[in-house]
């Protein structure tokens, strides 16, 4: 269908783009719109007035220092697939991210854009909760940072006010020896995730693991860590009994609907299975 | 509103409303009718042109988000005289059926193979996995972009 | 000059156009004065319209019209079958727009003619519909239950039955020494083209003429049935076939909108144009394939096959449409496919639901009865401890026994026998070409987490419907030939392969057939156009009796002019030479022309034997096509490449059915795919390894240019292959497909129940 009617500003600076958010009950944001324009097309969403962030350039910086990883809103996924300092900083947000949608879809799309949208099955909220990111936005009101957990609420709702802009996503440093893994099971290249986990965990001199984070993409009405696989992996050697084990406490800590694209029960043990290889990849053993 | 964009090397001012997409415009307001629209939702990829060098879904894009955009369409990558080296192996191969993915079959493995003309059989289908073909099974069109690649070789690489 | 153009892989004459995006799609046009129509349809399943109020519709800024039945003097029209159109259906034919009642998802209930689609769509909101809600009937079992009637006068909501008979299947199952029953399922697919349909249409009041472009498929029965619903004489109505993205069969059949846009470019006097937007296509173009069937089959001791018995149950949606009884006739008619089975009674039956209506889809009844037939054949080998492909060798059609006929089907008879062909010959050589003897020893195997399986399965495709087909050809001033033929392209290459043909028949340089005109009204008597893979067969055949007019009445024509007889007339690629050096260019004789016809009553069997070899991941449930051979002998070949390309391209269509495709209702009726999110096509990293074998061992002794309909073949063996070397992976889990499309999920589902089981 084509797109219902709208207003559409493209503002020069932050502070305009805010002041037009606020103009209008029903006003949206527009970054890459690659989630917002087929809505608007399906005429799910119809706001009156667009507000264009693609003028507002101080968002699409990516800072890399001793703090972490800083992604402006406006990073698109084609700029993190380019970045090579990513591959040493953050190589789990590098693997998530290649799993995002198609070529196309990836010249447009948004890390700020995905946020804002919140599908529980797609792959940067799941890093941004998975990681202990802070969501920084800004509205007229003033700025406030959000910790990722608190941000995703439901399926496409989230803690961001109708008049704020999310401006930054911050990742904590990764530290240089941190292990990783990223599993994902979509139907087609490019789709949703039916399941997908993304864990790291550090080690220690003896080889075992802490500060394990394990989290779920699409299997719930929002991403989240899984303390209970968690709990299974930090204290341990991370070997196939462990992963299974971490795996299977993946599975009982989820409780996912069913929808035309899976059933709960097979959700469920996709996101054990997907733990499970993702932990076994992390701790370098070959996994599917 | 009024909108001024490159169009295959030409300066164009339009006047569209801003619910129009990018898509619509060049087929209904600039009569560029290559540029195909195959679902409208983002998913299909018959409508894939060059914004600014990368292609992009013009059926996601407004059009007024492309204001100072320089784009290029199917119709900026023909000429009169010969078939370009990539067109000449789409035909080669029979990665052609019935033409209708075909532009933005094009488009694509145009900026692919403009930014990776060394992509392996993978790439290729990685990228191309965002255009849906419903007549050739894919297997010629893959083998058309590869065969391709040689041509977007700077000339001193090529033996 | 004795040319060999067909048999040669000639690069294709449209793709000059397609590939620098030059074609010319309905979308494409745009007449002055062009108004938008957007249609309104129904979002109930099942219900009775109580009222329709456009009339503050009408009174929209852009909005110019609003049409519903009530504006339709009569009442709305009827569309009537095209094939199989027995008296029986009738009842049960759509008309163009919905009058007292809806009875799917997505039925025309008003028609917006508006300055723009976008104006159109958001006058959408501003019509008030009352609808009171029925129960919906969502799948065949409802149906069957009688309480809740679509067609309430029907008293029944089963449209048919068919059944498929020869030999005495009871009394062969009841001395039968092994007998094995069982229940499969298709699911739910269409031939979604990539271009969705769109039609234009221009109305000239002066001189009462009608021009209808985006005309696919069958122009001119189309344009019969819109003759008679519009009320104007045939030859007042022009249909102008453009550039199609793609047919499949379910583009080109005659629509609720072919009527609808036409009558609203009269009603409003102006030209009108819709094109489908993809959510709407995904609930108004014909569906397809969904059956289940109870099936049995009996044998030998030594898996020679006595008979085999069953019932078919075809979820029909809400209306017989054109072709609507196709696939559930050759459910029943072809489940024995390239067997010898002597005994045979399966029935089929076509269930009326609250959905979208079914139509053919490329190999129509075919892939699902051989997913039906080859699943079963491997649980009998299984059974009896016979090697599987044993078990097909030995049942295959002898070639010894070519013609071999059909069971009969009632209540439509049409007698009908498979024309040629050595069905072992391409079992053996797909054998080796898959390298079976190796690859059957990973059978079952579990290697890097994956476990491998292998099967093989054969076909037979059925081509060239007749009743007949109409060439032409003409000299043009310069004295190259212009061809013009009733077979219609949808993107398989008609261009090409008719110029291919044309220049070996006038023995002329191919450079020298100016162009190929298909499709439109405007070029021949009457036309037949492109479904059961019929294009090539008949308006090759056709082509060639256009060839032998052309070349009579230049010899007439040079006789008359050189004055000798017309036998003493030498026609070459040179020119006309007479007797005593007299001689003529081609362009002597410009706009000379001939019609040429071929009529006939069978039908063509281009056959084959495909062989797969897949990994599945049973932790997840994930397929992956390790290797996949399609051996296909259809005739003689025109093109090699793009007849390789119907294969390969039919192939994907099937695994996508197998493994993607699937259109889901719920138990309202609404429907859940109504995306290209929701409804997966394959996608280029899919299917990587696929080949394909094409040979012509067996020219079809019914038609001159001995060719065979080759559309088709690629899609039908691949739901039952794909499953059995499925089944054949996972053989530790006892695992047992007995329902398309493999999901993961299903796959999932059915090792963890073999977990359980063991």
């Amino acid at each position: 269908m084509k797109l219902p009617a709208f207003d559409y500003a493209c503002p020069a600076t932050l502070a305009e783009a805010l002041a037009l958010l606020a103009s209008r009950d029903d006003a949206k944001a527009l970054a890459g719109g690659q989630s917002l324009v087929p809505m608007m097309a399906f005429r799910i969403a119809s706001p009156s007035l667009l507000v264009d962030l693609r003028r507002l350039s101080d968002l699409r910086k990516i800072a890399i220092d001793t703090s972490g990883v800083r992604l402006g809103a406006m990073v698109r996924w084609r700029d993190i697939e380019d970045d090579a300092r990513l591959n040493g900083a953050h190589p789990l947000l590098k693997a998530a991210v290649s799993h995002v949608a198609h070529y196309q879809i990836r010249n447009r799309g948004t890390v700020g854009g995905s946020i804002a949208h919140a599908d529980p099955a797609a792959e940067m909220p799941g890093i941004a909760v998975t990681c202990d990111a802070d969501i920084a936005v800004t509205g007229t009101r003033g700025a406030r940072v959000i910790c990722a957990d608190d941000f995703f609420i439901a399926p496409l709702m989230t803690a961001l006010a109708a008049d704020e802009i999310i401006t930054e996503i911050r990742l904590p440093a990764w530290p240089p020896r941190r292990r990783w893994g990223f599993r994902e099971f979509s139907r087609r290249r490019g789709d949703f995730a039916l399941a997908a986990a993304a864990v790291f965990f550090d080690v220690d001199d003896a080889g075992k693991a802490y500060n394990a984070h394990i989290g779920a993409i699409g299997v719930g009405d929002r991403p989240a860590r899984l303390p209970a696989a968690e709990a299974e992996v930090n204290g341990q050697v991370v070997d196939i009994a462990i992963s299974e084990r971490a795996g299977r406490a993946a599975s009982a800590s989820v409780d996912p609907q069913s929808d035309i694209h899976a059933s709960g029960a097979y959700r469920k043990s996709l996101i054990g299975t997907m733990v499970e290889r993702a932990l076994q990849s992390a701790a370098g053993m070959s996994a599917l | 509103m009024p909108l001024s964009f490159e169009v295959n090397g030409k300066q164009v001012t339009v006047e569209v409303e801003p619910r129009m997409t990018l898509v619509d415009c060049l087929r209904h307001k600039l009569r560029l009718t290559g540029t195909h629209v195959g679902c409208e939702h983002g998913v299909c990829g018959a409508c894939t042109i060059l914004l600014d060098g990368e292609a992009v879904r013009a059926c996601l894009i407004l059009a007024v988000q492309a204001e100072g955009c320089k784009i290029v369409t199917i119709e900026g990558l023909s000429n009169d005289e010969a078939l370009t080296p990539l067109q000449a192996s789409f035909r080669r191969h029979h990665a052609v059926q019935c033409g209708f993915c075909t532009p933005g079959m094009i488009t694509t493995a145009h900026a692919l193979l403009s930014e990776e003309p060394d992509c392996d059989a993978d790439r290729v289908r990685e990228v191309l996995s965002g255009n849906i073909c419903r007549c050739t099974g894919y297997i010629s069109i893959v083998e058309a972009v590869l065969d391709a690649r040689s041509a977007y070789r700077p000339p001193e690489s090529q033996p | 000059m004795r040319n060999s153009f067909v048999g040669s892989p000639v690069e294709r004459r449209e793709d000059l156009r397609f590939v620098r995006g030059r074609g010319q799609y309905v979308d494409d046009l745009n007449p002055d004065g062009l108004l938008h129509a957007v249609i309104l349809r129904s979002s109930f399943a099942h219900g009775r319209i109580r009222s329709i109020d456009a009339s503050a519709t009408v009174k929209l800024a852009g909005v110019h019209a609003v049409i519903t039945a009530r504006d339709m003097p009569g009442g709305p029209p009827r569309i009537p079958m095209r094939l199989q159109p027995l008296p029986e259906f009738m009842p049960f034919e759509q008309g163009v727009i919905a009058d007292t009642k809806v009875r799917y998802v997505g039925e025309p209930i008003a028609v917006v003619v508006a300055t723009s689609v976008a104006v159109g769509e958001d006058a959408l909101d501003h019509i008030v519909v009352d609808i009171e809600p029925l129960p919906a009937v969502s799948d065949c079992e409802t149906s069957a239950a009688g309480d809740r009637l679509l067609f309430e006068q029907q008293g029944a909501n089963c449209a048919m039955t068919f059944t498929a008979e020869c030999g005495d299947a009871d009394a062969a199952f009841k001395a039968a020494a092994y007998v094995r029953r069982e229940k499969f399922r298709t699911g739910r697919h269409f031939g979604l083209t990539l271009e969705p349909r769109g039609v234009m249409a221009e109305w000239d009041a002066a001189t009462g003429r009608l021009t209808v472009s985006g005309a696919a498929k069958v122009p001119f029965f189309n344009r019969r049935v819109l003759a008679e619903q519009m009320g104007l004489p045939e030859d007042s109505i022009a249909m102008i076939e453009n550039d199609v993205g793609g047919g499949f069969g379910a583009r080109g059949e005659f629509y609720p909108e072919d009527f609808l846009i036409p009558f609203a470019a009269r009603y409003t006097g102006r030209p009108v144009k819709w094109i489908e937007d993809r959510r709407e296509n995904l609930m108004a173009m014909n569906h397809a394939r969904q059956a289940q069937v109870e099936v049995e089959i009996a044998c030998a001791h030594d898996g020679t096959i006595l008979a085999l018995r069953g019932h078919a149950h075809v979820d029909m949606g809400a209306y017989m449409r054109t072709n609507g009884a196709v696939a559930a006739r050759n459910i029943a008619q072809f489940m024995a496919g390239p067997y010898r089975i002597p005994n045979i009674r399966v029935k089929s039956s076509l269930w009326m639901t609250n959905k979208t209506p079914v139509g053919t889809y490329r190999g129509p009844g075919r892939f699902e009865t051989d997913f039906f037939r080859e699943r079963l054949l491997d649980m009998v080998a299984k059974d009896l401890r016979l090697d599987r492909v044993e078990l097909r060798r030995r049942n295959l059609i002898p070639a010894s026994h070519m013609p071999y006929p059909l069971p009969a089907i009632a209540p439509f008879p049409a007698s009908d026998e498979i024309d040629s062909g050595d069905y072992r010959a391409t079992l053996d050589r797909c054998l080796e070409e898959f390298g079976w003897a190796d690859k059957a020893k990973l059978a079952g195997k579990l290697i890097d987490g994956r476990f491998h399986g292998l099967a093989v399965g054969c076909f037979i495709e059925g081509g060239a419907a007749g009743p007949k087909e109409t060439a032409r050809l003409e000299i043009n001033p310069d004295g190259s030939v212009a061809v013009f033929i009733g077979s219609s392209a949808v993107g398989q290459g008609v261009e090409t392969v008719f110029a291919q043909i044309a220049a070996d028949a006038l023995e002329i340089p191919m450079d020298r057939i100016s162009g190929v005109h298909h499709g439109s009204t405007a070029y021949v008597s009457d036309g037949y156009g492109a479904y059961h893979s019929r294009s090539v067969v008949m308006g090759g055949s056709a082509l060639l009796d256009a060839t032998k007019n052309l070349h009579n009445l230049i010899r007439t024509a040079a006789a008359k002019r050189f004055g000798c007889l017309p036998s003493e007339i030498k026609i070459s690629e040179d020119g006309i030479v007479g007797p005593h050096g007299s001689s003529a260019r081609f362009a002597d004789f410009a706009g000379l022309t001939a019609e040429g016809a071929f009529l006939n009553k069978k039908h063509t069997y281009t056959f084959g034997a495909h062989a797969a070899h897949v990994t599945v991941d049973a932790r997840i449930g994930r397929i992956e096509i390790i290797d996949y051979l399609a051996v296909t002998d259809c005739g003689r070949i025109i093109n090699p490449m793009t007849v390789r390309g119907q294969v390969i391209g039919s192939l994907v269509q099937g695994l996508g059915g197998a493994l993607l495709e699937d259109l889901k209702y719920d138990k309202d009726g609404q429907l859940l795919t109504g995306s290209l999110a929701d409804y997966l096509l394959p996608s280029a990293s899919d299917f990587p390894n696929l080949r394909a074998v094409v040979t012509e061992m067996f020219p079809s002794p019914i038609n001159p240019l001995g060719a065979k309909g080759a559309g088709e073949g690629g899609i039908i063996s691949a739901g039952g292959v794909v499953a059995n070397a499925v089944a054949n992976a996972l053989g530790a889990f006892g695992v047992e497909p007995r329902e398309l499309p493999l999901t993961p999920q299903r796959v999932w589902e059915m090792v963890e129940a073999g977990r359980l089981a063991t």
